[in-house]
Parts: structure tokens; C-alpha cells; sequence
């Protein structure tokens, strides 16, 4: 895809693809070599065996929640393999497949599931809410949007200071209802700064379609307002994802300004591990999965006609994610809570008295008497 | 040292840190070229330029969110909000992001924003250029809140807010923006946030108080010591959140009696978190019942907002009630 696709913005209800299923790859598509294409697809397969895992351990009452992100591992991987190191990303919840494909260690998303004392958010955070500073993927909250306008202004701050690198951000096709949906692209629209937003269109927000979320038929359009470039891409398509991104990121390191990209994806799963889709939609995600829109069964299809896929690769790195993150989840199961004192620290740089007070309290009183009335106060 | 009214502090307080910290910028409805509704950015476009500082979009939410967004990347953003009674469209971004950024990511961001803006009564500004939200923020665990009544205070707060690492909500009495002058430090000048300022020392009953209601308790506590001989000790709130709780235990220890001063509605306002920590920790020493003077519990009213504010009056027969209870 040209520069051209982007600066004009495709409004219709075009959608740029590239695994089509006529699609007869002759050659690698543009910028990526074969060891590229199956670390995308193994990062993808990274995603499904996680979340896999994820749905085991809150079944069986071993974490408290989980979500998980089945139907959009394309999404996370290909906007992530165009990613550099110091770039910045701003996720809401499913993302953490972004935050795998950078390399950070399995332990880091297994203690925060636990919550335990080794998790970066100590314990303060549900699941599915990972921060991670040493590669830029911030911290977020469960309000919806918010964190949009954050990296518009992150990327103002990086404009300022001439520091090249592009800020990422993604958000629902619920989140695009939200003022700060609103807020962050007149920001970025005034002020152009290095940031891609992508709406991940997985058609539902938890139980509200998307047809009932928006007016309109697609939801890029919304930036053409704003003066963003906008597109819409195959958010299954791993190769056009990856492409697509690329091309923005490449606008925005040129100083060429902000670009919005709707991802057209899928919720194949419920929106978490308290939600029970099949009162909104029947069986559709369960039917969804393993068709040819699977964003996984596209990749294998497609690697299938270059010659790089076959049944031994497949099991070899289906066998390797699970030992990972299983060995990752172990480990983590076995790590105490924190310390109860915790909760009083990194509310302020230093904390004031009167907060000292309420810790010095309670640890001081009713954690000594907590011990020693062990099970006489059961609520 | 200069003379300077409040409002002249605050811009020296804002040139003073721009000169010395390239990290720190100016944002805000009006606050480029335009200088600001009440002209606190005066001369900062010029001197710093566009880069620097800028007039933006009329989103709140938009001006706090991207502030955000740069403190998360080391910068140090000072936007203002216009009137604070504007600041609610950005309440979820100073609430739920803003306050939060630090402890949810277990101490690896910090957000050491500054939200500028004026706030209270003073100008007929009605129900939507008067209110005083200084409550919301001091409830909200995270943010510090900071209300300064002279000019030093002023500049030497506004440093402190900046050059720290936590947000600040900077909250500044525009009826006194310009209503007197007062010494202010040149160059570097901070003060601490913290500290309660005792205006004047007494005996026989403490005022707590903070921005423009430190003036009409001047004033009622001298007709209180020339009408009846009473002796009142005001003291100068400055930061309601973290407060000076030892400043307020000693001073209603000595005096034996309180009284809290605000302009804001007076049904859970910060009055009320006073009178609750006195009743904690020194109910023993009180002689008199705690006595509240705040704003009534309706919206701020347009013609008849000079009976709404506390004034000197009010505050006066309110010591007189304190000091007669028997």
C-alpha cells in the first residue's frame, strides 16, 4: 500500500487486505522475509495459548478474572512487529499481546495475573491491566478512552522535545462513543504530533453490537473530521495489519502527523471472564473460530502456499508457548501476596503524614489482632 | 524583593521555572497569544514561544488527558483550566487517571502535572464562574491541593507544585487576584507545600481558613479584638490536602475553640474534614462547639452573590457565637 492510500484516506467501506483467500503469494510480501512471517505467526499462537491458559486458571479459581483476546492476536502481533524499540504504546485490556511480541519476560504478565508481590501494579490492579516501563507500555485504567488523549500527549511531548519515536494507541469500537475519543483526535489534529490510533472493531462492546454503537457503517471515518488521516484495514489480516501500521508509523517518524486505522476484527470470546456472550449472541464466536477468519487459520493458510507451515512446525510452537507460559504461571502461583503496607505507598513521591498514620494503624493494631483472633471475625 | 499583586506572582512564578526547567510547559483556552482570561500567562508566549506555550482546543478533559500524556514522558505540564467551575469535563481524567497514575502502574509512572485555575466568588461570575471545588480534589487520594492568599505564597507555592513530583491541583482566589499588593522574593522562591501560615497569633479561638476568605477573617478578627477583646488566631490553611494537622491540633489545644472558613457549599465541604479531625484528636481541649462558615448549600448565586461569600460580617458574629457559648 502506497502513501497515497493513506494521505487520501479510503471512504467507502474499502477494507485493505492482503491474505485474501484468492490470494496466491508468488513472492514474500513487501518488507517481510519468511523468519518474519512465522514470528508473527508464532507471537499470534503466543496470544491464543495465554489466553488458553488464563481461562484454565480463573475456572478453577486460581486468578480472580481474566480477559482474554481470542479472534484479535492479528491485531496485537502485526501492529507490534512494526513497533520500535523506543517506541511508546498506550493498550486498554487486549493488548497484552503487544506487550509479549516486545520481548518482556512471561513472568511479568503471570505475576500481574496473580497480583502477587512480584507484579509490577503490586497487586493493585485486576487482571489484564499490565504496565511495563522499560518498554514503554503504560499503565491504564478501566474507564474507557481516557488513555487516548495520553498518548496523543506523549507524542506532543516527544515532538517538543525532537525526539523521534511514534506513540501507539488502541481503543474499541465501544471506546469510540467516549470524550476523550473525541478529545484525543482534535489533539492530534491540531497538533499532528507522531501518534497512530487504531480502533479495534471486534464488533461488540461487551454486549452492544457495533451497528448500535455508531451511526455510521464504518468507524474510521470518524477521524476524517478531526483532518486525521484515516483507514480501514482487514483486522484479521496479520500481513496488512503489519503493513498498514508500518506505513503510519513511517508518517509519523517523517513528521507527517497522526494516523487513525480501524481494525475490522473480531470478539470470538466473552468480553471477560464475567461476561456470558451467548446471552447477546448465541453461539456465533464459538462458530467463528477456526474458519478462514480466524486470524490464525489465515496466517497458516497463507504460510501453507509459501512453503513455510506444515503439521510438525505447528505442534512445535503450539508445545513451546504453553511450556512457557505454564512454567511462567507456576511460578508465579508459588509468589506470596504483598505486604499489607504496600497499599499505603506510591500514592504520593512521599507519603504524608496523615496517610502514615493510617498505615502505622493498621499494621500497628489490626494486623496484630487480626493474628491473633485468627477466624473469629469471619466477615 | 517587588511588589506584586497575587496575580503578578503567579506569572513570575511561571516565567521564574520556565527560565529554569525546559521540561516545563504552559497550555490552556486562551493562554497563548491571548495571555489568559485574567492575563496570568502575560508575556510567556512571547518570551517562551509557541513551542512552549499554546492556546488549545476548548476540551478540558482534552488539556488535562494530554497533560498527562507529557508528564508520563518527563515533561512538566502547567495547563489551566479557564474557571475551575470548567475543570468538571476533565474531572474523570484528574480522577480516575490523573490521581491514579502513580500507584496503579506500582510506581513506575509518575504524573507530576500542575492544574492552574482560578476558582470562587469575586468577580459576579454567577453559578458557572464561582464555584469552589476544592472538596472533589481533597477527597480524591493522589492529588495535593494547594489554595495560596498572599502573593508570596502564591509564586513560592506555585515553584514548589512544579518543581515536585505529584500533581497538583493549584487552585487561585481570582477576588483577590488583583486586590492588593504585597513583597514578593525575585529569581527562585519556593515555599513549602505543607505548612499551615499562621497570619496572626490569639488566644481565645482558631480560624482555619485558606484564599480569599483569609482577608474577611483579618478583618472580623480585628473588630472581634476592638469591639469585644477577643483574641483570634487565623491560620492560613495553604495546602488543604496533605493539611498541616499538627499546625490546626495546636492551635485548637491553645485556644480551646475552632472555627472553619470557606466559600464553598457547606454540606461536605473541607470544613467539614477540619471539624472531623478536631473532634478526632483534640475534642478534649474544645470549649465550644466547632462552628462551619461556608457558602450556602445552593448553586452560587448572580445578584445576590454578596450574601452568599462569607464575609467579615458573617465571620464576626460567628466568633461572637463561639465565644459567647456557655
Amino acid at each position: 500500500m502506497g502513501s497515497q492510500s493513506i494521505e487520501s484516506g479510503n471512504t467507502e467501506t474499502a477494507i485493505f487486505q492482503v491474505m485474501t483467500s484468492a490470494a496466491k503469494p508468488g513472492k514474500l510480501p513487501d518488507g517481510l522475509s519468511e523468519e518474519d512471517i512465522k514470528r508473527m505467526y508464532e507471537g499470534m499462537v503466543m496470544v491464543r495459548a495465554y489466553d488458553e491458559r488464563q481461562k484454565n486458571l480463573q475456572r478453577s479459581g486460581r486468578i480472580g478474572f481474566c480477559v482474554t483476546s481470542t479472534g484479535e492476536e492479528a491485531v496485537q502481533i502485526g501492529t507490534a512487529h512494526a513497533l520500535q524499540a523506543n517506541d511508546w504504546v498506550y493498550p486498554y485490556y487486549r493488548q497484552y499481546g503487544v506487550l509479549m511480541y516486545r520481548g518482556v519476560p512471561m513472568d511479568v504478565l503471570a505475576n500481574h495475573l496473580y497480583g502477587n508481590e512480584d507484579d509490577l501494579a503490586k497487586g493493585r490492579q485486576m487482571p489484564a491491566h499490565y504496565t511495563h516501563k522499560d518498554t514503554h507500555f503504560v499503565s491504564f485504567s478501566s474507564v474507557i478512552g481516557t488513555h487516548l488523549i495520553h498518548a496523543v500527549g506523549t507524542a506532543m511531548a516527544a515532538k517538543y522535545r525532537k525526539e523521534p519515536c511514534v506513540v501507539v494507541t488502541y481503543i474499541g469500537d465501544g471506546g469510540t462513543s467516549s470524550s476523550d475519543f473525541h478529545s484525543s483526535l482534535t489533539f492530534a489534529g491540531v497538533y499532528k504530533p507522531p501518534v497512530v490510533l487504531f480502533i479495534v472493531n471486534n464488533q461488540y462492546a461487551i454486549s452492544l453490537p457495533v451497528s448500535k454503537q455508531c451511526g455510521a457503517d464504518t468507524l474510521y471515518t470518524k477521524g476524517l473530521g478531526y483532518g486525521v488521516p484515516s483507514i480501514r484495514v482487514d483486522g484479521n489480516d496479520v500481513i496488512a495489519v503489519y503493513q498498514a501500521s508500518r506505513e503510519a508509523y513511517a508518517r509519523a517518524r517523517a513528521g507527517e502527523g497522526p494516523t487513525l486505522i480501524e481494525l475490522y476484527t473480531y470478539r470470538a470470546g466473552p468480553h471477560s471472564s464475567s461476561d456470558d456472550p451467548t446471552r447477546y449472541r448465541g453461539a456465533e464466536g464459538e462458530q467463528w473460530l477456526d474458519t478462514e477468519k480466524d486470524p490464525l487459520v489465515r496466517a497458516r493458510l497463507y504460510m501453507q502456499k509459501l512453503g513455510i507451515w506444515d503439521e510438525a512446525y505447528e505442534e512445535q510452537v503450539w508445545e513451546e508457548a504453553r511450556t512457557r507460559i505454564n512454567l511462567a504461571t507456576s511460578e508465579a502461583e508459588k509468589i506470596e501476596e504483598p505486604d499489607w503496607g504496600t497499599l499505603f505507598d506510591d500514592v504520593y513521591a512521599e507519603m504524608p503524614p496523615a496517610l502514615a498514620r493510617q498505615r502505622d494503624e493498621l499494621l500497628e493494631k489490626e494486623q496484630g489482632f487480626e493474628r491473633e483472633h485468627e477466624g473469629e471475625f469471619p466477615l | 524583593m517587588a511588589q506584586m499583586t497575587l496575580l503578578q506572582a503567579i506569572n513570575d512564578a511561571l516565567k521564574t521555572e520556565m527560565r529554569r526547567d525546559d521540561r516545563v510547559l504552559v497550555f490552556g483556552e486562551d493562554v497563548g497569544v491571548n495571555e489568559g482570561v485574567f492575563r496570568a500567562t502575560e508575556g510567556l508566549y512571547n518570551e517562551f514561544g509557541e513551542e512552549r506555550v499554546f492556546s488549545t482546543p476548548l476540551t478540558e478533559t482534552g488539556i488535562v488527558g494530554a497533560a498527562i500524556g507529557m508528564a508520563v514522558y518527563g515533561l512538566k505540564p502547567v495547563p489551566e483550566i479557564q474557571f475551575s467551575d470548567f475543570i468538571y469535563p476533565a474531572f474523570d481524567q484528574i480522577v480516575s487517571e490523573l490521581a491514579k497514575f502513580r500507584y496503579r502502574s506500582g510506581g513506575e509512572y509518575t504524573c507530576p502535572v500542575v492544574i492552574r485555575t482560578p476558582y470562587g466568588g469575586g468577580i459576579r461570575g454567577g453559578l458557572y464562574h464561582s464555584q469552589s471545588p476544592e472538596a472533589y480534589f481533597t477527597h480524591t487520594p493522589g492529588l495535593k491541593v494547594v489554595i495560596p492568599s498572599t502573593p508570596e505564597d502564591a509564586k513560592g507555592l506555585l515553584a514548589s507544585a512544579i518543581r515536585g513530583d505529584d500533581p497538583v491541583i493549584f487552585m487561585e482566589p481570582k477576588k483577590i487576584y488583583r486586590a492588593f499588593k504585597g513583597e514578593v522574593p525575585q529569581g527562585d522562591f519556593t515555599v513549602p507545600i505543607g505548612p499551615a501560615r499562621v497570619v496572626q497569633e490569639g488566644t481565645d479561638l482558631s480560624i482555619f481558613c485558606y484564599g480569599a476568605m483569609v482577608e474577611p477573617c483579618k478583618l472580623a478578627a480585628q473588630k472581634a479584638a476592638e469591639k469585644e477583646g477577643w483574641s483570634c488566631e487565623i491560620i492560613d490553611l495553604r495546602t488543604l490536602y496533605p493539611v498541616d494537622e499538627e499546625a490546626i491540633l495546636d492551635s485548637v489545644r491553645k485556644t480551646g475553640r475552632a472555627m472553619i472558613v470557606y466559600e464553598a457549599p457547606k454540606t461536605c465541604g473541607y470544613g467539614a474534614e477540619i471539624a472531623a479531625l478536631i473532634a478526632e484528636r483534640a475534642i478534649e481541649y474544645l470549649e465550644a462547639p466547632v462552628k462551619r462558615i461556608g457558602g450556602f448549600d445552593t448553586p452560587f448565586p448572580y445578584t445576590l452573590e454578596k450574601i452568599y461569600v462569607p464575609d467579615a460580617i458573617r465571620v464576626f458574629l460567628g466568633i461572637k457565637e463561639v465565644l459567647e457559648y456557655e
